[in-house]
């Protein structure tokens, strides 16, 4: 086999060589700063890694993605308050509850289609919202400080920004690997036929229903993981994290990297958080130029970033 | 021979408009039995409602001997009913083999293996190959299925209802829209069919029809008005004033 090396997979290594080799530099730098960003920036991309998997392969365009972060997040802050700390009840209790609301909610709204489909996710998402924000319990709007992280058996340690890093890194490659090994899998294929032609599915004898819905509820809960990531990262939750802004930033992400991509979301994720922050550093209004950018990607690059390396890989090779 | 299509009583209408009007037949098996009327006269809706797509306002179809009324679409065709679209359906954004290959991975059995990678599994590549050569696709399986000319859209097409080996195939007007050398191609990959295989063929080609069909219904306005062999057809003075008559194109 003849390997050529294209301009993507070129991208691609030296992003993950970079992401992998980030902590050296912040050792030598002392650049606290970047770490704290990249973190969030992984855990992001996972977000929307998950996401990609329900509207970039599943064609399934949920706006209220962000609800999961928050439930992902609060399971493990309100446990937290309660005085349960380990770990092993924390993240597994963030992962089933994800994956129940998404249940519930997939189970509902996937009777319906397009932009119904969007308005139905929305306004779970926002019922959600409404109700994390109402438990006076659990700091209502002000949100609730996480005193102790998640405890794991040491040497792991989440409270070691480093491994913190290390930790969501690894979780990240492995659901960017996971959702690779989906989408080519009978499964995928099912969730892909779907998506490109319902109606030839079911003659074909696909309840494609049930496998929609299966494919919601895994990105649910892939949602979930990077909720409770993210509660760990910042010590505190509140209803913001899961507020309908956050769910469109998701959607950015993917569409900005390329939807049905597998690296799609980690480029959106990247591109999207260090734009803005170097744009915010720039000028206080960031948003009058990330706007007109985010249009001309959606007008002139309908693969995203993902489909922009494809295209100019080709040029390249064919002279 | 026993009857594998049994169909009574069968109504429906869409607000005032009547588009299967009381309709009982049967289909042996073996037959292939083709189903012309006028435009409008309901049978796109008939097969709609024969594979499940549609759900009748009142009568029963019977498949094989038990009642399939109410069993959804995708379970019709785990039983052995297929059918292909007078609209081109297919996966557009897949490749040709990709296209046929899930069609084979509908019947076997559910679709919840999420690891392995279905398209290395000989066990739905190869029936799908072996589907793509009997209408003549093997040159453009590993083509995207929206590069296809018209033509090689209603091969694949016929290719993807063929694939969940149905006894029973639902055809609605296969040769829509084909030159006639394509028209040509179809009529023969049917005709080995209906050695296999029980067929309800809709078509507006008349030549096609009279070729293939064992027994011909006619519709008009959703009501059958006459049913029987070719010849007898042809010389029905009713069909003729109602249809035949106004299309030169019959072929005596």
């Amino acid at each position: 086999m003849r390997w050529t090396l294209d301009l993507r997979t070129v991208v691609v290594v030296l992003l993950l060589v970079a992401l992998v080799s980030l902590p050296v530099y912040v050792e030598l730098t002392g650049s606290r700063f970047l770490l704290t960003l990249f973190t969030r920036i992984v855990i992001l991309a996972l977000a929307a890694v998950s996401l990609n998997l329900i509207l970039g392969y599943g064609g399934m365009m949920s706006f209220g993605h962000a609800a999961y972060l928050g439930i992902g997040g609060y399971a493990v802050g309100m446990l937290a308050f309660e005085g349960i700390t380990s770990g092993f009840v924390q993240w597994p209790v963030a992962l089933l509850a994800s994956a129940l609301f998404a249940l519930v909610i997939g189970a509902l709204s996937l009777r319906t289609r397009g932009v119904y489909f969007i308005m139905i996710t929305l306004a779970f998402a926002q019922m959600a919202y409404y109700i994390v924000a109402g438990l006076a319990r659990y700091g209502g709007d002000d949100g609730l400080t996480i005193q102790k992280r998640s405890q794991f058996f040491p040497p792991l340690n989440l409270s070691n920004k480093i491994q913190f890093y290390y930790i969501c890194l690894a979780l990240l490659f492995a659901s960017i690997y996971l959702v690779r090994r989906l989408v080519n899998s009978c499964f995928g294929m099912a969730v892909h036929g779907a998506r490109s032609n319902d109606t030839r599915m079911r003659a074909i004898g696909f309840p494609t229903y049930r496998y929609k819905l299966i494919c919601f509820v895994i990105a649910g809960t892939l949602c979930g993981l990077a909720g409770a990531l993210l509660a760990n990262h910042t010590d505190f939750v509140s209803p913001a994290m899961m507020y309908w802004t956050r769910s469109g930033d998701l959607i950015v992400m993917v569409v900005l990297g390329g939807m049905g991509s597998i690296f799609g979301p980690l480029f959106g994720a990247v591109a999207l958080l260090v734009l803005e922050e170097v744009l915010s550093g720039i000028t206080e209004y960031w948003q009058i130029i990330l706007g007109p950018l985010l249009l001309l990607v959606v007008l002139f690059a309908r693969g995203g970033i993902d489909g922009l390396l494809g295209k100019v890989g080709q040029k390249v090779n064919h002279g | 021979m026993a009857d594998l299509l049994r169909v009574e009583n069968l109504a429906k209408r869409f607000g005032g408009i009547v588009a299967t009007d009381d309709l009982t037949f049967a289909i042996p098996e073996g037959e292939l039995h083709a189903v012309i009327g006028p435009n409008g006269a309901g049978k796109t809706t008939l097969i709609a409602q024969l594979s499940g797509q549609l759900v009748p306002d009142s009568g029963l179809i019977y498949f094989a001997g038990n009642d399939i009324t109410a069993v959804p679409m995708h379970a019709r065709s785990a039983l052995g009913l297929a059918r292909s679209f007078q609209i081109t359906s297919l996966f557009l954004d897949l490749s040709v083999l990709d296209n046929v290959a899930l069609a084979v991975q509908a019947c076997a059995g559910h679709s919840f293996h999420f690891w392995r990678n279905a398209r290395h599994e000989p066990e739905l590549r190869d029936p799908a190959r072996a589907t793509l050569a009997r209408v003549g696709l093997s040159a453009r399986a590993n083509l995207t299925a929206s590069a296809l000319s018209h033509g090689e859209h209603r091969q694949l097409e016929l290719a993807m209802a063929l694939a969940s080996k149905p006894r029973l195939l639902l055809l609605d007007e296969p040769m829509a829209g084909l030159g006639p050398e394509e028209s040509a191609r179809m009529v023969a990959t049917l005709r080995e069919l209906k050695k296999e295989l029980t067929i309800l063929l809709v078509e507006h080609d008349m030549e096609a029809v009279f070729a293939l069909a064992d027994r011909i219904t006619v519709l008009v306005y959703g009501r059958m008005i006459a049913c029987g062999r070719p010849e007898d057809i042809r010389n029905n003075t009713q069909v003729r004033d109602a249809y035949l008559g106004e299309q030169e194109a019959v072929h005596g």
